[in-house]
């Protein structure tokens, strides 16, 4: 039959497309009572719902409007948008420097993987070599955010699947690598943690200390996460064959991440591009088979694991000596050389007022953040500022397959498969 | 109360505790409303940026709201009684939050969490209202970027003690506070003056 | 250098304008005119096969002289190789160059995008409509070197703009995928229709 379009106006259920009231008594089958009445039948019919942009199941200022037949969706056209701040244009005037508490905001489920991906990106277009102890503190920096934005996602996807208990467990362990990043940065979420050509500061006394033992005791947390959702059988049904994408439509769609890797790519840009050494790290990369939604979540648990394997190893090799270049045109001096040195303060006014000059040229970086491949793109005409600073955001392109994976699903799964894209709004729309 | 009423059943006496109904007391009614009205402020969370995360994290384990009666997650306006605007507000965004605000019955308050709702904080650009009071009326600003967990329970307890100094007498506390005909909520200048930078920000809006 | 810019000179000859190295990676300028083809022959080609696409963006120079850049990011899964391509489009023209949908399905939001953000218009696009801002956004396309980053009109204005938008009129008729079946509809949802977000909705008379 002709595919037909009626709109149900959410904010009066109870009246009709031409605005006249429906009453059906009750008990009485709708398709009957339409036919009884020469309404139209309704089988068939498609109805347009809008969820969002404030819905607690979008994860976010996500908008999605559907068109339903029945229970089965037709349709989805995600409206995004509605958190688009101007990063990228904020960009083009700032210092590079100016840059890194813009990144904080960006991606705020993972802070420090957008802080060491800008420098990282930043240093590639200025040719700067970073020291060994700078390295292994960025791949502490990038596993714990990695830990602590999967945890984010499953505490949430739980919560939208109607298990409520692993949220609380989950923001029990945030909270420890919390207290941690407030240990290192004096910041809980937005962090700053990197500058170019290094840190902006070294690991307190205590830190190794305080990651080893959360290194020991949260594979335990995994493991009671695992227990209670992994055999459960409402999260079995939710997830099992949902939301199924094959290796090439995820191609096809440029996903990444844990996404790509659960319909059974092996792209992982630690492995493919490796950056600070990753190449030297002993850890797997989880791969799924189906590409379901249960496939992410297991793919995302997996790496859990694997992250606190990364920091273990990171923590034995922990080199000493100074976190920043030694180059005083790109690190700041000491503010003690600063106050008594004539010749450190210049550096540092100059710095502080004119930034860094990058060299003409352009640079893309991209590194594994959570929710896939995080890359910046500089572009620079020689001055301190970018003239482009582009941002290649996960969890933009992985939401651009929610149309493709919805269709034909049922209402109920759109949620799932919403959550298993692991989106953070900040990031889609920058 | 109990412990006098029993020894008067010991030794036969109607005493003064006893005869009293422990049902009733003596108030003022303005302290009863307010008093049951800051305890059970249920929440409508406008989570849009990095503070929906430190609210949820305040909702969580370590911080839990539901000490302030606030457990109950009101995701539907109308059953909310105090908007949290937690994140950035971008113009995008500006109806969405008027609509849910509109939705709200009265009494309705205001949370404004963390520098970007409050003043447009780092976002001085094309993109971001300047503030959210330029679209509705706020009752609290919680400073921070993003506000510690620690930071927004000092707000709403702020809010408590605001609510707590209410009086029914006063209808205006409780009109409607509609957009006039333009649809704005302030005058034009108001606005305009709102939004203005602070600070020497003339060097950052140079590109080069 | 990367050796595919060899294979591609003895392929395609004058389509590819140039090609340079900085910070470790080639890129290449073609001929915008020849982008599609270009692309699918890397696409496909055994040896090349950069099957990943990685990103499409847009540069605008601050030197006004410069013509705008489209640049498509790409990546070979099979070698691990990266691989950058452009095209310029002077300004003086129209912005337009073909879109590549067709090859990458992902190409669809970012070209999108880009179309938002700089007004390069992508033809053969299927549904090429602003993404990020709203469809009415009067103020231009604002990565532009010429869109001052406050925006073009004043705060209130903008707040005006933004607070006369309904937000439940954003029902546009890509969404309703009934550009035939309009016609069905009642009145009040057609008038609805064309007072929406997409703004030029065909008539029923006008169209047949």
């Amino acid at each position: 039959m002709a595919k037909r379009t009626l709109e149900v106006d959410l904010a009066t259920t109870g009246v009709d497309a031409q605005g006249n009231p429906i009453t059906l008594p009750l008990g009485v089958d709708a398709d009957a009572a339409a036919q009884a009445s020469d309404g139209p039948a309704l089988a068939g019919e498609h109805m347009l719902i809008n969820i969002g942009p404030q819905h607690p199941a979008t994860h976010g200022v996500l908008r999605l409007v559907v068109e339903l037949d029945g229970e089965v969706v037709v349709r989805v056209i995600p409206h995004v948008g509605y958190l688009h701040s101007g990063f990228e244009k904020l960009g083009e005037y700032r210092y590079y420097n100016q840059l890194i508490p813009l990144t904080d905001r960006m991606d705020y489920l993972a802070p420090m993987s957008n802080n060491v991906c800008l420098a990282m990106a930043a240093e590639k277009l200025m040719g700067v070599e970073i020291t060994e102890r700078c390295k292994v503190l960025r791949v502490i920096a990038c596993e714990t955010n990695r830990i602590i934005s999967h945890l984010v996602w499953l505490g949430t996807t739980s919560i939208d699947m109607g298990a409520f208990t692993p949220f609380l467990w989950c923001f029990q362990q945030r909270e420890r690598i919390y207290d941690l990043q407030e240990m290192w940065t004096g910041a809980r979420l937005t962090t700053s943690l990197t500058r170019i050509g290094g840190l902006m500061a070294d690991i307190p006394d205590g830190f190794e200390d305080g990651l080893r033992e959360f290194c020991k005791t949260f594979p335990k947390t995994i493991q009671e996460v695992d227990s209670i959702l992994s055999n459960n059988g409402i999260w079995c049904g939710r997830t099992q064959g949902v939301g199924i994408f094959t290796a090439e439509q995820a191609l096809d769609y440029s996903l990444s991440g844990p996404l790509l890797r659960a319909s059974g790519v092996a792209y992982d840009v630690r492995k493919d591009r490796p950056y600070l050494d990753y190449e030297t790290y002993d850890f797997d990369i989880p791969l799924g088979e189906r590409g379901d939604v249960y496939d992410r979540y297991m793919v995302r648990l997996e790496e859990l694991r694997q992250s606190t394997r990364i920091l273990e190893q990171a923590l034995d090799r922990l080199p000493d000596g100074p976190i920043n270049v030694d180059d005083p045109r790109i690190t700041l001096p000491p503010k003690s050389a600063a106050m008594s040195d004539m010749e450190a303060m210049i550096f540092h006014f100059k710095q502080v007022m004119e930034g860094i000059p990058a060299p003409v040229g352009e640079a893309y970086f991209s590194l594994e953040g959570p929710k896939g491949e995080l890359g910046y793109y500089f572009v620079s005409d020689g001055t301190a500022k970018p003239v482009r600073w582009r941002v290649r955001p996960p969890s933009f392109i992985n939401l651009a397959a929610l149309p493709a994976m919805c269709e034909g699903r049922l209402l109920s799964d759109m949620i799932a498969i919403n959550a298993s894209i692991d989106i953070v709004m900040g990031e889609v729309d920058r | 109360m109990e412990l006098a009423g029993r020894e008067d059943d010991k030794t036969g006496q109607t005493g003064t505790v006893s005869t009293l109904s422990p049902n009733w007391l003596t108030t003022k009614l303005d302290f009863l409303v307010n008093w049951s009205r800051a305890n059970s402020l249920w929440p409508m969370p406008f989570g849009t940026a990095c503070c929906a995360i430190e609210f949820m994290a305040t909702a969580a384990s370590r911080f839990d709201l539901a000490r302030f009666g606030m457990e109950r997650m009101s995701f539907s306006p109308r059953q909310a009684d105090v908007l949290i605007c937690a994140g950035r507000l971008p113009f995008k965004l500006a109806p969405v939050i008027r609509r849910i605000y509109d939705q709200m019955p009265q009494p309705k308050w205001v949370i404004s969490m963390g520098a970007c709702a409050s003043t447009g904080g780092i976002f001085d650009n094309y993109a971001m209202v300047q503030g959210i009071d330029t679209v509705v009326p706020v009752d609290v600003y919680v400073p921070g970027c993003p506000p510690r967990p620690e930071a927004l329970i000092y707000g709403i307890l702020m809010l408590h003690k605001k609510i707590k100094g209410e009086t029914l007498i006063d209808a205006e506390l409780r009109e409607e506070k509609v957009l006039d005909n333009r649809g704005l909520r302030l005058p034009v200048e108001r606005i305009d003056e709102l939004s203005e930078p602070f600070g020497n920000s003339i060097h950052q809006t140079r590109s080069e | 250098m990367n050796p595919s810019v060899e294979a591609l000179r003895s392929e395609f000859g004058d389509a590819l304008v140039s090609a340079e190295v900085s910070c470790g990676d080639t890129y290449i300028y073609i001929d915008p005119a020849r982008n599609a083809e270009i692309l699918s022959w890397l696409k496909d080609t055994p040896g090349q096969v950069y099957n990943y696409l990685v990103d499409i963006t847009a540069v605008e120079y601050r030197d006004a002289e410069l013509p705008i850049e489209v640049v498509y990011e790409l990546f070979s899964l099979d070698r691990q190789v990266p691989f950058r391509v452009k095209a310029r489009l002077p300004k003086g023209e129209s912005l337009e160059i073909a879109s590549i949908v067709s090859l990458w399905s992902a190409a669809d939001w970012l070209e999108r995008e880009v179309y938002d953000m700089f007004g390069i218009i992508f033809t053969d696009h299927p549904d090429l409509r602003r993404i990020l801002m709203w469809e009415t956004y009067a103020e231009g396309h604002p990565l532009r070197k010429s869109f001052p980053l406050r925006g073009r009109f004043s705060r209130s204005e903008q707040v005006r703009q933004a607070l006369n938008a309904n937000p439940e009129a954003h029902y546009s008729l890509e969404e309703l995928s009934i550009a035939s079946e309009n016609y069905g509809l009642p009145e009040k949802m057609r008038d609805r229709l064309r007072r929406g977000e997409r703004g030029n909705i065909p008539d029923p008379e006008v169209v047949e």
